[in-house]
């Protein structure tokens, strides 16, 4: 059980924040994790235009052997993901969570430049020690 | 989503999720922002509007997260059911007011805001210089925030206040017409 990794993607599909939590996974180099942000974005768009059923939002959800991905779009257009273990319960949970941190010590830090990458330490921190218990 | 439901979310929301404040911390921080704006304009009140405008909606670009992730709230299905949003949801939440939601056009696109009661505005008096009741619109912020938050959930909007218990007139009132929905799929250019 555990969480993985958690991405964030500006409305623009440009990747503001990324941070691994486990050891055991491949690390790329950071030209790789934009690429990997920008084609989410672009499956994702095609995902909700491609959907039978008007109005569809997207790609929510991505199952394999070794991991899930859940991703969650903000009504502002800002994309979480969340890398976790297969049978990680209460992703769901998690994500609201990370967004409240965001909202808080993001977007109410006066520094910090909107769709910019996030570099605020106090986010680093209250997300660490969120995740890290229920690793 | 009715306007009761409304109610009872911004209620709800509001007594468990919301960190109070002192009152007289906001009005008195909101003056002297505003009456030091009123120095270094040199009495210019027109920019003095601009500029409180400005800081609103550079407040409501990043309240909306805030407002987002604290209520859970889903897309408003159109703008009668946003206006409810912001009233009963957005300002309880976060000035402990419900400004009355009135005046509609019959396009549904203009509607507004009466204010009841102003936390900013408590124990302000407009300066007497024959000018301030007449170009000062004390609570402009407001209007910003108003413009920033929504632009960031794809409506464009314009926010300005017509009326103001602080000129003298009966009510406090912000008009709020919406302009036009920012439909961002595409970047522009590539259509």
């Amino acid at each position: 059980m555990g969480i993985l990794a958690i991405m964030v993607l500006n409305k623009a599909g440009g990747l503001i924040y990324q941070r691994d939590f486990n050891e055991g996974l491949k690390k790329l180099s950071s030209n790789d994790y934009l690429v990997l942000a920008g084609t989410f974005h672009g499956v994702h768009a095609i995902t909700s235009r491609v959907s039978p059923v008007p109005g569809s939002g997207g790609l929510e959800i991505m199952e394999s052997e070794h991991f899930r991905m859940q991703c969650f779009q903000t009504l502002t257009g800002t994309k979480f993901l969340i890398f976790a273990q297969p049978h990680q319960p209460n992703i769901d949970v998690i994500v609201k969570r990370v967004y409240e941190l965001y909202a808080d010590y993001v977007m109410k830090n006066p520094f910090y430049q909107i769709e910019m990458p996030i570099r605020c330490e106090a986010f680093d921190r209250n997300l660490l020690a969120y995740i890290q218990p229920r690793q | 989503m009715s306007a009761n439901k409304a109610a009872r979310i911004g209620e709800e929301v509001w007594k468990t999720r919301i960190d109070k404040v002192n009152a007289e911390l906001v009005t008195l921080t909101y003056g002297s922002i505003v009456a030091q704006l009123c120095k270094d304009m040199e009495g210019d009140y027109l920019e003095v509007n601009k500029q409180l405008e400005k800081m609103g909606y550079n407040i409501g670009l990043r309240l909306i997260e805030d407002f987002l992730a604290k209520t859970n709230m889903g897309k408003c299905a159109n703008f009668r059911e946003t206006a409810e949003t912001i009233s009963k949801i957005g300002f309880k939440v976060f000035l402990n007011i419900t400004p009355t939601v009135t005046n509609w056009t019959t396009d549904g696109k203009q509607f507004s805001l009466i204010f009841e009661e102003n936390p900013l505005a408590d124990f302000v008096e407009l300066p007497d210089d024959g000018r301030a009741q007449n170009e000062l619109w004390y609570s402009n912020l407001l209007c910003g925030v108003l413009r920033g938050s929504l632009e960031m959930v794809q409506m464009q909007v314009d926010a300005h206040f017509v009326n103001d218990v602080l000129r003298g007139n009966e009510v406090t009132e912000m008009r709020v017409t919406l302009v036009r929905i920012i439909d961002d799929e595409l970047p522009p250019g590539e259509d």
